[in-house]
């Protein structure tokens, strides 16, 4: 008996390694998704039902009916989030220069320290939905900010990204799907990779 | 030609890397004296090896090869000379190749000041060493080669990062890497004696001087970061909780646990394979650290360009290296004799209740940083985990560990009496009561979880005190007989007294700076003022600058109390030519009791400007507690009985009290 305690410590390790290597092999079998694998609960399920009020006075909020119809990113940010400060230049570009309406779903944050957050580095958002509580975060599946979606005409969640943006991440994977969510009928052959 | 040498210096460390990783071991295991005297000059040469390739690289960095390819994606000709040195680090490949060289480093201080260890101790530290530093100096070579060419070369470089470019994140990774690797000496004291089966008093003291100097090296490392965040990345802020910087505390806390532990087993010759099992997770946790920063399996603002590939090969690393010694330690550990027993509140009870609760903080950490994993691994629901969780989770636990640390120096060993330590307290409970009072009344408004915070930092600050007035006497004898006695206390006694009111005095700050903080965050223009925490700002001019390699937009704050001129702030901002990115660097005004911290944020059109203000109270503590600890390690680790060289022969001259019988 006292001898098993010793094993603990081995076995909590194999663990581990049991996780991040299949992690990595995950990673590796489709350098598409790496490192920000799209969890199997939410790709191309149609935007869970939710309504969150605006953040701004001037800007709507969100809620499950404005899908449809266009190609749109939503982005999770907060101002706590260092990440996101690194690829909010980016997401504002991406906005200002009319690649694809971004939405913003500003998660766990105050309200008044969002808004300085957004004064500060610019605000490109169509829309910014306020979720105080994190509750439709969880809905959307975010465990870690920043998170980036792509929703096709439909309505559907069809890429999900995990962390910051960065250019070659646009380049390579985002700005590749938004042109073919955009072109193809069925949203379904868009799939990273392609 | 000078990369290539560095190349070929980098193989032939490996190689000797090998050799003294087997030959010494096996010379331990046969008894062979001379298999065994193999290891203490390979150790040298490995060194010299690792150093010349580090300098070769260095080289490449400070005449701007652009033809070696690390050069031309991470320098950039016009960077200044500290920029350049400090870029040979800033990137994933240089970093490795510091690691390797501190790692070497150590293990030829191993060599060159292990002489009074025995000779199969001291063969198989260095052979485990040099085990490690194979598996590590095989990653560089086969993933990770620092010297490749690139053919036609660059006509400039790609520069360095920015946000990098700064010397304060210049020594930090050195000194977090010296902390990181400082703990594989522990590592390999603990893997060899598990291939001994011996753990005793006298290990334990051979293991706490390096333990401690990588506590040292970890916690400026550690303080440095966070120093730089604050005033660099310019919004207040100076720990936040990401992965990079829980990779760093882990083995912190762990190290922490493990100083506290190994005097256990020094004074009471108990709590061995506990003491082993710290000095291995402690190092572990610096290799997985490394290993979720470099593969991508963590994304991360500071993370360096990720690659699976790499991936896999760290962890196979893991594997193999703590895999390897956990295995060991399930296999050998179970045999250990327990020495002294002893009563719960005790001492030594004190000091596992640290080890408690320093293990389940670093637990907490590792949760916390592995949690996104989990959840996508497990096809959990998903939850969040950031700032707020930590904060929520781990601040719980250390309040208490705080509070023990203040109780814990009174008990006795084997059986305290807390009736006793408690009424040796009570002054210590009589200076918390003012000390909080003034706080409240000084601060009355803000959350009542910063005046706990306070409480807790005043009580280990007055309790700490306390200990060391009845240790020198002080009220029980003339002030100059205490005087002399303070002088004559041991290093390692004054060691832990200026460690813990360091600790004290950073946890105000840390307080402080939290829970106190106003911030203001306003559009102004050239003229206007604002008031935060009873200043007067005056926004009077932007004007444009030049700097080496960027642009400036340098603002100008007359900061005004009571009408008076108090002081002028002149915060920047930095585009940088190459990267085209831009810095904030904040101008910050430093008293005792705050800082008043300014940042000029974008142009908001016309002569109006994004400008935040932070009054931040006790901000400066933080750092004055840092460098308290720092000292208090140092000193100890000045003890002469800790000494590297010659703490053995010294033993008999000590007091007997403090000496456990049958501990030589």
């Amino acid at each position: 008996m006292r001898r098993l305690i010793f094993i603990v410590p081995l076995v909590v390790f194999a663990g581990f390694v049991g996780a991040t290597g299949w992690y990595i092999m995950e990673i590796q079998r489709d350098s598409q998704r790496a490192p920000n694998i799209i969890g199997a609960g939410e790709q191309n399920k149609p935007v869970p039902e939710f309504e969150l009020p605006p953040l701004l006075d001037d800007l709507p909020g969100i809620a499950t009916g404005d899908f449809g119809g266009e190609v749109i990113m939503v982005n999770v940010f907060a101002s706590w989030c260092i990440p996101c400060r690194a690829e909010h230049p980016l997401i504002t570009r991406i906005g200002e220069e009319g690649i694809v309406p971004v939405w913003g779903i500003n998660y766990k944050n105050k309200r008044e320290e969002a808004i300085a957050w957004l004064d500060e580095l610019g605000n490109s958002y169509e829309r910014i939905g306020f979720d105080l509580s994190g509750r439709v975060g969880i809905e959307w599946g975010v465990y870690g900010v920043p998170e980036t979606f792509l929703i096709d005409k439909s309505g559907r969640i069809r890429f999900k990204h995990v962390g910051p943006l960065t250019s070659s991440d646009l380049k390579e994977t985002i700005f590749p799907m938004i042109d073919c969510l955009n072109k193809r009928p069925q949203a379904e052959t868009c799939l990273s990779g392609s | 030609m000078i990369a290539e040498l560095g190349h070929f210096a980098l193989v032939l460390a490996l190689m000797v890397a090998l050799v003294q990783g087997v030959v010494p071991m096996v010379g331990a295991a046969r008894g062979d004296i001379r298999l065994m005297d193999m290891a203490p000059p390979a150790a040298t040469v490995q060194l010299a090896l690792v150093a010349a390739a580090f300098g070769a690289l260095t080289y490449s960095y400070v005449v701007s090869d652009f033809s070696v390819l690390n050069v031309a994606q991470n320098s950039h000709s016009l960077k200044p000379m500290l920029y350049k040195i400090s870029g040979v680090w800033g990137n994933h490949e240089g970093s490795l190749v510091l690691w390797v060289l501190i790692l070497a480093l150590y293990g030829g201080l191993v060599a060159l000041f292990g002489g009074n260890l025995p000779p199969t101790l001291k063969a198989r530290v260095l052979a485990v060493q040099a085990i490690v530093a194979f598996g590590f100096l095989a990653f560089l070579l086969l993933t990770s080669n620092p010297f490749e060419r690139i053919f036609p070369p660059p006509m400039d470089g790609n520069d360095l990062n920015p946000l990098l470019q700064d010397p304060g994140l210049a020594f930090h990774p050195p000194m977090l890497y010296a902390g990181y690797v400082g703990l594989s000496t522990a590592f390999s004291f603990a893997v060899a004696a598990l291939i001994e089966g011996k753990v005793d008093a006298a290990w334990a003291r051979w293991v706490r001087p390096w333990t401690l100097a990588a506590w040292i090296f970890l916690t400026a490392g550690i303080a440095l970061g966070s120093w730089w965040a604050y005033y660099e990345l310019g919004w207040g802020g100076f720990w936040f909780w990401d992965p990079v910087e829980n990779a760093s505390f882990m083995p912190w806390l762990v190290a922490t646990a493990l100083l506290h532990s190994a005097i256990v087993v020094e004074k009471r010759d108990t709590l061995k394979s506990w003491t082993i099992l710290l000095a291995i997770v402690g190092f572990s946790l610096s290799l997985i650290g490394t290993f979720l920063v470099r593969s991508g399996v963590l994304t991360s603002v500071h993370a360096f360009a990720s690659d699976p590939e790499r991936g896999i090969f760290i962890l196979l690393l893991l594997v193999i290296a703590i895999g390897g010694s956990l295995l060991l330690f399930a296999w050998r550990a179970p045999s250990m004799q327990a020495g002294g027993l002893f009563r719960p509140v005790s001492r030594e009870g004190g000091l596992i209740l640290n080890n408690l609760l320093m293990s389940m903080a670093a637990a907490v950490v590792l949760i916390g940083t592995l949690f996104p994993l989990m959840v996508d691994a497990l096809n959990l629901p998903k939850i969040s985990v950031g700032a707020p969780w930590f904060n929520i989770v781990f601040v719980p636990l250390m309040m208490p560990a705080i509070v023990v640390a203040g109780i814990g120096p009174l008990l006795a060993w084997k059986r305290g009496d807390l009736k006793t330590a408690m009424a040796r307290l009570k002054y210590a409970a009589i200076g918390t009561v003012l000390i909080t009072a003034a706080a409240l009344w000084l601060a009355w408004g803000y959350s009542m979880g910063s005046f706990l915070g306070i409480a807790v930092a005043a009580w280990l600050g007055t309790a700490t005190l306390t200990e060391l007035a009845g240790r020198i006497g002080l009220g029980r004898m003339p002030v100059g007989n205490s005087l002399r006695r303070a002088g004559g206390l041991p290093r390692s006694a004054w060691g832990m007294t200026v460690t813990h009111l360091g600790l004290a005095v950073t946890v105000a700050g840390i307080t402080g700076a939290s829970l106190w903080r106003t911030e203001s965050i306003q559009v102004m223009e050239i003229g206007d003022s604002v008031e935060v925490g009873g200043y007067e700002f005056v926004f009077d001019k932007v004007e444009n600058l030049r700097g080496p390699n960027y642009f400036i937009e340098r603002a100008t704050f007359t900061v005004r109390r009571d009408g008076e001129v108090y002081t002028v702030m002149e915060p920047e901002k930095r585009r940088y030519m190459v990267q085209q990115r831009e810095t904030t660097e904040a101008a910050i005004f430093t008293t005792p009791m705050k800082d008043l911290y300014a940042v000029l944020g974008d142009r908001a059109g016309g002569d109006t400007w994004v400008t935040r203000i932070y009054h931040s109270p006790l901000v400066p503590w933080m750092w004055i507690g840092s460098l308290l600890m720092i000292l208090g390690g140092t000193l100890s680790l000045s003890d002469r009985r800790l000494r590297v060289g010659a703490p053995s022969r010294r033993r008999p001259a000590k007091p007997a009290a403090a000496q456990p019988a049958g501990a030589e």
